[in-house]
């Protein structure tokens, strides 16, 4: 069977449904697919990107001058900046929910309409937070340490870490 | 255990059985989880993600007791055994892609994965042939349960579980069902089904995930919100709209019989032939046709052909399958040829002597 369109072999074969029926189109390789091309769609509007969910509210929440101070904050426990979460749209800590708590909280509402946890809960409780917060922050002073060649100061923090670890 | 064991076989998930599993291919639930004492992934340094992954390592033993299970250490696989993972459902493209210390275990019978320093610490999953999303989440729940028992969890006493982008926290859950819609894509109403389902806040996605095409006409449907309502609640809100979509899917077969059941048989016929005879063809070519057929085969328009069968082509006839099939790298003009060679051997096994030689 030859192309409807031109001479080549039709190895397209497409029924399209309309409100008159069923019709009927053969077509070769290229005319089929410049007609797809024509008759599809538009994507659906995938689902906004967190990113783009954020910069929405940031927008409508805040001036230049704020969001170019907040940009700069940065959580005191895995020293993320706002400005690389926003970017990246990934935390960088359990911490961060606590520290751009302002922020954070009106995003979540946006994505789930929601901000109590109603589900599952680890049976042995969350831990004592407090002390899983400095273990992130010890071992990034450590490491800090250790690149500018603090040695004292290194081995001193790891003393911390390890009676943190002991205590637990 | 090892990788190279599964190749030949294929997972749970493919079985074709359970119900409804003409229309639903597999149920799927995977949780995020992470653990209190380390930095969410991106500010991980490379000691960090190695501890996690000899941390999280400490509870496979108790993972083992749920269903015998092998662990992966993915840092150290080639690249064609990572890409194999990943077209078996068993890893994440992400996790397949990044850098540094990450690991999987998997059971042996592939229904579930705990894969450690994918985007969260961990991403654990199970997988249901057919729609079974309740027995998926019994498994996942002693899954996660057994990996607390040796960890301390990120968790918020408001917020839930912690998870490394907040369109995760709370549950960490995705419930999804991926579902085979080709007449609906064929009556061209599968746009209107997706935009009343993200009405509801359901996300649709292609076969392996975000980013990915409807590959073969298939689609995941999932629940986009993970807080403020409880593990029973999203998997019911997902379970719900199923019977629906099975119906519409059903009803645009019976349409398509009804008014053009010769060209339907036709489409059906071709795509088979097609398979059954090309001499080189591309994985995309492939994945459509199989789906026609796949079709066909579920409305009796195809005999001698079953489901699991149709199944294991979709995913065997991927590049990194084919290569592990052969046991040698291929190159994408190669590979098409094996994959024709294939298709001939499992669709025709009989027709073909002169190729079973060469096997």
């Amino acid at each position: 069977m030859k192309c409807q369109r031109c001479e080549k072999p039709a190895t397209f074969h497409i029924t399209e449904v309309v409100d008159s029926g069923v019709v009927e189109l053969h077509l070769c390789e290229d005319h089929a697919r410049e007609y797809l091309a024509q008759n599809e769609e538009p994507e659906p509007a995938s689902s906004p990107t967190l990113q783009g969910v954020l910069a929405q509210q940031l927008k409508v929440q805040s001036t230049a001058e704020d969001l170019a101070r907040l940009d700069q904050q940065a959580c005191p426990v895995c020293g993320i900046t706002f400005y690389e979460f926003r970017s990246a749209g990934r935390l960088g800590c359990p911490h961060d929910y606590v520290c751009f708590e302002e922020e954070v909280l009106p995003l979540i509402v946006n994505i789930h309409g929601e901000t109590e946890h109603t589900g599952k809960r680890p049976k042995r409780g969350a831990g004592s937070s407090q002390q899983q917060t400095d273990l992130i922050r010890l071992r990034r002073e450590m490491k800090d340490a250790v690149e500018a060649e603090d040695y004292e100061r290194a081995s001193q923090i790891r003393d911390d870490i390890k009676s943190i670890e002991e205590g637990a | 255990m090892e990788i190279n064991d599964l190749t030949d076989r294929s997972g749970e998930w493919l079985r074709g059985s359970g119900p409804e599993s003409d229309i639903v291919i597999s149920s799927r639930i995977r949780l995020a989880r992470n653990l209190a004492e380390f930095p969410f992934i991106r500010k991980c340094t490379d000691a960090d993600r190695l501890s996690i992954e000899q941390s999280v390592h400490k509870s496979f033993d108790r993972l083992c007791d749920i269903a015998e299970s092998f662990y992966v250490d993915v840092s150290q696989l080639e690249t064609v055994d990572r890409q194999f993972l990943v077209e078996r459902q068993l890893i994440s493209r992400e996790h397949a892609e990044s850098d540094g210390a990450r690991a999987v275990a998997i059971d042996t019978g592939e229904s579930f994965s705990v894969m450690i320093n994918e985007e969260d610490h961990l991403r654990m999953q199970v997988m249901k042939s057919g729609l079974d999303l309740e027995s998926a989440w019994d498994q996942i729940n002693q899954i996660d349960d057994a990996i607390e028992s040796t960890s301390t969890y990120a968790f918020h006493e408001r917020l839930g579980y912690l998870t490394a982008c907040p369109t995760n926290v709370g549950t960490g859950m995705r419930v999804s069902v991926m579902l085979h819609l080709p007449a609906l894509v064929l009556t061209r109403q599968i746009e209107k089904v997706f935009r009343s389902l993200q009405k509801i806040s359901l996300a649709v996605r292609g076969l392996y995930g975000e980013g990915s095409q409807a590959m073969g006409d298939f689609y995941q449907i999932s629940n986009q919100i993970t807080l403020g309502r409880n593990e029973e609640d999203l998997i019911k809100q997902v379970s719900d709209v199923v019977p629906a979509l099975i119906e519409y899917e059903r009803h645009a077969r019976n349409y398509l019989v009804r008014e053009s059941s010769k060209d339907l048989h036709d489409r059906v016929s071709r795509a088979f032939g097609i398979l059954c005879t090309a001499q080189t063809i591309s994985s995309e070519e492939t994945m459509h046709l199989l789906s026609s057929v796949r079709m066909g085969v579920n409305m009796g328009l195809i005999a001698d052909i079953e489901i699991p069968t149709i199944n294991k082509l979709f995913i065997h006839t991927q590049p990194a399958h084919l290569q592990k099939l052969r046991g040698v790298e291929l190159d994408t003009v190669d590979r098409n040829i094996e994959r024709a060679m294939y298709l001939r051997r499992l669709l025709q096994p009989n027709a073909d002597d002169e190729e079973s030689e060469k096997n």
